[in-house]
């Protein structure tokens, strides 16, 4: 059994930070790179299952779309299990939205035939919760989205799943495989990486390919293979909150008055 | 191409407010492009729903009568896509719900159309739809645009624009439901976990707290404070994963909605849009963070920027 997890490179911002002049997006310098929360939990769901089965021989790979840099993803990944990952990257592929970006995912599966896809449901940075379930139109698997639970064994022709719906209420369903399942946080706890697994990490194989690699086209990628276009990026107007400024025993001073009028016990 | 379409969703026999917010938005831009405004159902018995979405202004209901009453996704895109090629309108809004989640992006891709979601304005500049969302953690607004796409549809964020009222005169049509394979199957609804000793949806003062305050131990401090202070413990999403606190204490979309909150004291916690879902319309939010650009504070009536601890200290004395 092969389980095939996408993975992001995500950017955070800085405390202070600022837009580039043209609108295009934030200055790279107030970025700070990480692994998006929610692959931490897709990933570590691949590994459970890789780990309640052995001798079942379960390959977890992970992959991701991006410049030399996102290999730090790869790596945080295969510091907990697996052993090798594949990231693809060319300069075509600078301006790709969700979509394009799951067309190139796609053809990896294609390549690699897994038995399931486990995408995180949304990334931190734009959170567009769109490109799991892109990668299952392009292949045109059975697909599911916010899954919270999870029942798949090696061989299984079909998943019992959880989804989170609103409010709390859970959707328990069956779903054919092979599939594309977007995971959800709190599914499980993920684990952190130990010592020795970030130093073997630093060893293990990375593939990298370009979009020709895969058979795609230079429009099938970047903003021409993209539903949308950004125009610019812009700051918000500010909220109209009152800032209660001073030391904190100043603040709290104030903020008590404030509580107990808004309490009615002044 | 012609038309505005709206997708409507229900869960258990009940339309979803999200529904009918995406009416208003649609009539929006129906005022600006005079195009008609069609909203589809699928459902069982659409009957039951077609009525309640006769809303002023509101031309044409269409409904789709589906094999089974719940959500079921291949259904869905099947019948939405269907609908759409013969119709062409140039704009469809689906609510940014979890099950938009699954269907929208599957049709935008398979049918090539203008796509974004969690939108939360859409406008016209010229002939060019322009819409908005918002990218890291609501501190930037990102302006997108489709260049070549006859039809563009967006997943409307809730809580945006307010649910469509008035009565309408809409005339109701049917739609045949195209033949296709379903490769999922709804078993049941399972409710969330019953909240115990308090139900926080009830309670009209509330403290919650984020992922600032670091540590499980510290948990215990907060609940002493809101003890302290006359008010119920609330946390978002990240206490209730860690299982710092009963998942019957999440306030957000995933968790509850504090509707009878009238003091909601949000420490630590910055703001996801998710969480926001669940109380941005208590009249009172005070926030307490240490992150000056939190996009808890753009919606805060007071904002303390410090230590949640020390101000946590504070307040216990003045409270005691």
């Amino acid at each position: 059994m092969k389980i095939l997890v996408p993975v992001k490179q995500i950017a955070a911002l800085d405390e202070d930070f600022e837009l580039l002049e043209d609108g295009s997006g934030v200055d790279p310098d107030y970025l700070d790179y990480e692994l998006n929360e929610w692959d931490d939990y897709s990933y570590e769901e691949a590994l459970r299952i890789m780990e309640a089965n052995e001798g079942e021989d379960v390959e977890v790979v992970p992959v991701t779309v991006g410049p030399e840099e996102a290999d730090d993803a790869l790596r945080r990944c295969l510091a907990k299990g697996g052993e090798r990952g594949i990231r693809i990257w060319d300069d075509a592929i600078e301006g790709s939205d969700p979509s394009a970006i799951a067309r190139i995912l796609a053809k990896v599966v294609e390549r690699e035939q897994p038995d399931v896809v486990f995408a995180g449901t949304l990334s931190s940075d734009h959170a567009f919760a769109q490109t799991g379930m892109t990668i299952a139109a392009e292949l045109g698997w059975p697909h599911a989205a916010v899954v919270n639970h999870l029942e798949l064994k090696p061989g299984d022709a079909k998943a019992t799943i959880h989804r989170e719906l609103e409010g709390g209420l859970e959707d328990r369903m069956t779903i054919d495989l092979p599939a594309v399942l977007t995971i959800q946080l709190g599914i499980n706890e993920p684990r952190y990486a130990s010592l020795r697994g970030i130093k073997q990490a630093k060893r293990k194989e990375i593939e990298v390919l370009s979009h020709a690699d895969l058979g795609l086209a230079d429009d099938d990628v970047g903003v021409q293979g993209s539903l949308s276009r950004l125009r610019r990026m812009v700051m918000p107007e500010k909220g109209q909150a009152e800032l209660i400024e001073g030391t904190s025993a100043e603040q709290a001073a104030r903020l008590t008055e404030i509580i107990k009028e808004l309490k009615g016990v002044a | 191409m012609s038309g505005i379409l709206v997708i409507s969703e229900h869960r258990q026999g009940e339309l979803t407010p999200a529904s009918l917010e995406c009416i208003t938005a649609a009539r929006q831009l129906k005022a600006e492009k005079n195009q008609p405004l069609m909203v589809a159902v699928l459902a069982s018995d659409s009957d039951k729903y077609a009525e309640r979405l006769n809303l002023e202004g509101v031309d044409e209901i269409v409904r789709i009568t589906t094999p089974e009453d719940e959500f079921q996704t291949d259904t869905y895109e099947a019948a939405i896509s269907a609908l759409i090629s013969e119709r062409g309108p140039t704009v469809v809004l689906v609510p940014h719900s979890v099950d938009a989640w699954i269907y929208a992006p599957v049709i935008a891709a398979r049918e090539n159309f203008g796509f974004a979601t969690d939108v939360f304005g859409i406008r016209y500049e010229g002939d060019e739809l322009v819409a908005t969302r918002a990218a890291y953690a609501e501190k930037i607004h990102m302006e997108l645009d489709f260049p070549g796409k006859n039809t563009v549809l967006l997943t409307v964020r809730g809580n945006t624009f307010k649910p469509a009222e008035g009565a309408g005169s809409a005339e109701v049509t049917d739609f045949a439901l195209p033949d296709s394979e379903t490769h999922s199957q709804h078993l049941e609804y399972i409710e969330p976990e019953a909240g115990g000793d308090v139900d926080i949806s009830q309670a009209e003062f509330m403290l919650s707290i984020g992922r600032g305050i670091d540590d499980e131990d510290n948990v215990e401090e907060f609940q002493e404070l809101a003890d302290t202070m006359g008010f119920t413990l609330g946390c978002s999403r990240p206490i209730a994963d860690s299982g710092w606190l009963p998942k019957s204490r999440q306030v957000g979309q995933s968790g509850k909605t504090v509707s009878n909150c009238d003091v909601y004291i949000a420490m630590g916690i910055s703001g996801s849009v998710q969480h926001m879902a669940g109380m941005k319309h208590v009249p009172n939010i005070i926030a307490v963070n240490k992150d000056p650009e939190a996009s808890i504070f753009s919606i805060a009536r007071y904002g303390v920027v410090a230590d949640l601890f020390e101000i946590a200290d504070e307040l216990r004395n003045n409270f005691e």
